[in-house]
């Protein structure tokens, strides 16, 4: 029988069931076969903080939601067209965020009376009313699967564990795609096991043929390739981004790359994906601790190399002594700070906007270091490589701002070639250039010391956490030296504004009623929200902050020619009290601080009420 | 019955090391004021590091020294090499990310007691079982003297300080048994008041390769005055200081009349003579990780055998150092992957076109 075929403009799928159910990777895999058919899109995964939260429960529910279409896409979107729910937790914790008429494919398998138990319902929502006005399918998935596997010869634990790619076969189907991907995926994966990798290839297959011949899905849907920029694109997600850059910036220099750092979530897949890349001359360390990861890659950048550390905000607040080291030393340093939400522990897998303050501020002393952030998954490897170029050339340790939502979110990425990176000098003085005594203290016309590494003839000298006197390096307690030092230390930093592009409008014009300024990951949700205004008619523009210490040099000007200034941010209002501190404007806060992204339907309200 | 003490001589064997250029110990003064109260032990430390400098085959450019916070951290500034003063207990840190990039340089961390096993313990510790070849100089004055006189981690019980007036009730590190539970792969003790031993054990700690260990009694004379007296001065000295070295009966005493005998594992004080003779005195062996654990604990365990405080190399062996590994793994990938394409990495697995 043959099937209709329905044209989408974009989709927005949720894949949700228990962290145990393989859903991220069910998402990850849509997500490289929907970049490769040349869609764009955008993701957010979403998952517990226990490794196997408790089984069946609201808590355990792991998802993934993405976002794709022909046209551009900034956002994984505010709520889904499709829900793959996996069980009656999964449902319970997603339906809210489905459109009417959207499609809802159930596992019927996880709505026996226990699931429903674990879930919280009283009656089963497959049987009521609950789910009239979607388009259900009720699939026994597990039992499907099962019967797929019939002749491999694996245990029924085992079995149920290729049920994810069961889904992903039908969903696979019904979008119009073929799997080939995910089978060389399969095939690479469990190279070495031929019993799973056959059970995940059939269950996959299974699926695919499961929506081909069943009369319950009677279309499929097909959504056209995007139109975007010409040019070889890949997916990307933030932190494998951030390491991308990093290694580009550490290979341009020539500078071997040391990463000190100690396993903290998100942050630790930049670890491991610098872990993976030694043939670049990189070395990862794993610290005992977030201080010692600080601390020694001080010691390579004493050394001469490229240091970096990684963390995120509990980590950021044992690495502070070492960040105020590292600023009195004036070495290079990075330091990466994949932000969560907070205070202590907080909320560890659930992203946040709330470390700005601490990056800009956080130290004893006066302690100033600059700041930067990324805003999308594929701009940690712009950020990250400016971050390198901004602290060698400076001489500065700097700071990187990503968040969880950008670091696990993937995006396509219409990647540079090495050769088109910027040029980055490095001043290592490589040999004793007087007679003179070597004075590690001398400045440039930017204020900037010379990086004069241990193994280099006559350049033999100590510095410190001590203050230091000018010029010399030496140790001194002169009142008027402390003065003056403190006021150099803030100028170099300041003096970095002329070196960093003037802050442009994104999109709208470059004057008038309302700007909304954002910083970081509420990128994607600010951009669709005014774009989808202005459209409408309002006189809105959207400029986005990358450089947060120092400002770029015209932003005061530029905030000054819109008659109001909106500042949405996933904390309790941070960087609004740097702009009212340094510009005096009446700028107004919009602040959501529930560990998840601002989504544009919410801000485009806030947007209309302000503008009224 | 007071003990006649001639001065003793060390008479342990300096490792054979040769000379760097034909520098001299002033070579390695650099200019800046020293400001450690007049007394200090650190004076000698600092004078015996500054004599065996021009002796360690090593160009001062590829020399650095590493400090964390109190006042044995002042030393790199004194010395005319490359240097840090870090912050409060990292100093082992900044050295391991140091030597991770730079293998070739020869690497000093100066630490005290309070530095280096209070704050900055965990990093010691791990420093230790990584085995960075660097050389930890741990010097121990059982007192915090630069923030005034508190009581240590070294403290003995009941130290009586402006922190605990009534005494301290923190039982103490013994430093060497903590490397050794480390897994240190060099363990050795010194002291401040005897420069021939001092120098050399600094020159054996900096042939060890791998961590070396070693701890110097350093009198605070201002705040824990005479604290190692019974092991330093001329009178008591000979009969309280055990000089341990390898392959040589461990005797002891103003006329070397005792010795350390151990029956099954337990040590006892044996005078030579009518019962005992010199053949019946444990022979040091520094590969011996059973006996150096009885050695480095025994006061402690066999309080009442009054047996003597031991000083010397207690431990050594070889180990793969963490550094070597380092490079061995990035030289590996670069066997079996070649060198890094950035190109292929920016690119990744999976790329698309759009025309």
């Amino acid at each position: 029988m043959s099937k209709i075929i329905e044209e989408k403009q974009n989709v927005v799928i949720k894949f949700a069931g228990d962290s145990g159910d393989g859903m991220q990777l069910v998402g990850t895999q849509f997500t490289n076969n929907t970049a490769s058919v040349g869609h764009d899109l955008g993701t957010f995964p979403d998952f517990p903080a226990e490794i196997r939260a408790p089984q069946g429960t609201l808590p355990g529910v792991s998802g993934f939601q993405i976002h794709f279409g022909s046209t551009e896409i900034y956002t994984p979107g505010d709520t889904c067209d499709v829900l793959v729910a996996m069980n009656a937790a999964a449902l319970k914790s997603n339906l809210r965020n489905v459109n009417q008429n959207g499609i809802i494919i159930l596992n019927t398998a996880g709505f026996d009376s226990r699931n429903l138990k674990l879930a919280g319902y009283q009656d089963n929502p497959l049987d009521g009313d609950l789910l009239n006005g979607f388009i259900v399918y009720k699939i026994d998935i597990t039992k499907l699967t099962r019967d797929a596997l019939e002749e491999v010869e694996l245990g029924v634990r085992d079995k149920d564990r290729s049920k994810n790619m069961f889904v992903l076969g039908f969903i696979y189907w019904l979008y119009n795609r073929t799997p080939e991907n995910t089978i060389q995926f399969i095939e690479r994966k469990f190279k070495n096991d031929e019993v799973v990798r056959e059970a995940n290839i059939r269950a996959l297959k299974a699926g695919y043929n499961y929506a081909d011949i069943t009369e319950a899905f009677s279309s499929r849907f097909k959504v056209q390739p995007a139109k975007m920029a010409p040019g070889t694109y890949r997916s990307i997600t933030g932190n494998p981004a951030l390491a991308l850059g990093l290694i580009a910036a550490a290979q341009k220099t020539g500078l071997q790359l040391f990463y000190g750092t100690y396993p903290i979530t998100p942050a630790s897949d930049i670890l491991h994906e610098l872990a993976r890349h030694k043939n670049f001359n990189v070395k990862t360390f794993q610290a005992e601790d977030e201080i010692a990861a600080i601390c020694s890659s001080i010691g390579a950048a004493f050394g001469g190399n490229l240091g970096i550390t990684g963390t995120s905000g509990p980590g950021l607040a044992l690495k502070a002594e070492a960040m105020g080291l590292a600023v009195m030393l004036e070495l290079p340093l990075i330091i990466l700070n994949v932000q969560r939400a907070g205070p202590s522990t907080g909320l560890p897998t659930k992203t946040e906007q709330s470390d700005l303050l601490q990056a800009v501020y956080g130290r004893n002393g006066e302690c100033p270091m600059p700041v930067i952030a990324a805003s999308t998954p594929s701009s940690c490897f712009e950020v990250a490589y400016k971050a390198v170029k901004m602290a060698l050339e400076h001489m500065t340790p700097v700071l990187v701002l990503s968040d969880g939502y950008i670091a696990n979110g993937a995006e396509p990425w219409k990647f540079p070639k090495a050769a088109d990176l910027d040029e980055i000098n490095v001043s290592v003085v490589t040999s004793k250039e007087s007679e003179e005594k070597f004075m590690p203290y001398l400045r440039d016309e930017n204020l900037v010391r010379q990086w004069a590494v241990p193994g280099t003839e006559g350049l033999e000298h100590r510095i410190g956490g001590l203050e230091k006197e000018d010029v010399t390096g030496s140790v001194s307690y002169d009142p008027e030296n402390h003065q003056k030092m403190v006021k150099i230390r803030e100028a170099k930093v300041e003096k970095i504004a002329e070196f960093i592009p003037e802050q442009e409008v994104d999109s709208g014009k470059e004057s008038g009623k309302i700007l909304v300024l954002g910083w970081g990951s509420t990128y994607g949700s600010i951009k669709s929200a005014v774009t989808e205004l202005i459209h409408e008619g309002y006189d809105v523009s959207h400029a986005h902050l990358t450089y947060i210490k120092p400002f770029p040099r015209n932003l005061g000007e530029l905030l000054h020619r819109f008659e109001k200034v909106l500042i949405p941010e996933i904390n309790n209002g941070q960087l609004i009290k740097m702009i009212r501190d340094k510009y005096l404007i009446d700028a107004k806060g919009y602040n959501k601080i529930k560990g998840t992204p601002i989504t544009k339907n919410e801000l485009k309200e806030e947007i209309i009420k302000m503008y009224s | 019955m007071k003990i006649k003490a001639p001065i003793r001589k060390a008479t342990i064997p300096k490792p054979e090391i040769e000379n760097n250029g034909g520098l001299s110990s002033k070579d390695f003064v650099s200019g800046q004021e020293v400001r450690w109260c007049p007394g200090c032990g650190d004076y000698s430390i600092l004078k015996q590091m500054q004599t065996i400098l021009p002796q360690i085959g090593v160009d001062k450019k590829d020399i650095v020294f590493i400090s964390g916070i109190g006042c044995s951290s002042r030393f790199p500034y004194y010395l005319d090499t490359f240097g840090m003063h870090s912050i409060h207990g990292r100093a082992t840190a900044i050295a391991s990310g140091l030597k991770a990039t730079r293998p070739e340089l020869s690497i000093w961390v100066v630490s005290g007691d309070g530095d280096g096993l209070s704050i900055g313990g965990n990093h010691m510790a791990h420093l230790l079982r990584r085995n960075f070849n660097v050389n930890v100089l741990l010097f121990n004055n059982e007192i915090y003297g630069l923030t005034k006189g508190q009581y240590s981690p070294t403290s003995k019980v009941s130290t009586v300080t402006k922190s605990t007036p009534l005494g301290s009730i923190d039982h103490p590190f013994n430093p060497a048994a903590f490397a050794m539970g480390s897994d240190g792969s060099f363990i050795a003790r010194t002291m401040d008041r005897d420069p021939k031993h001092l120098q050399t054990m600094l020159l054996r700690s900096h042939v060890h390769s791998g961590t070396s260990f070693l701890e110097i009694y350093q009198n605070c004379n201002i705040f824990n005055d005479g604290a190692f007296f019974d092991y330093t001065e001329k009178e008591s000295k000979p009969g309280n200081a055990l000089f341990v070295e390898h392959g040589k009966p461990m005797r002891f005493g103003a006329d070397n009349e005792y010795g350390i005998r151990l029956d099954g594992t337990r040590p006892q004080v044996i005078k030579i003579g009518d019962e005992y003779g010199v053949e019946d005195v444990w022979v040091h062996d520094e590969k011996d990780i059973i006996k150096a654990n009885i050695l480095i604990r025994m006061e402690a365990n066999y309080p009442d055998e009054k047996l003597p405080r031991p000083f010397g190399v207690f431990y050594e062996t070889n180990r793969p150092n963490y550094e070597v590994l380092m490079q061995q793994q990035v030289d590996n990938a670069l066997v079996q992957k070649g060198k890094g394409d950035l190109d292929a990495l920016i690119a990744g697995n999976e790329t698309w076109v759009i025309n």
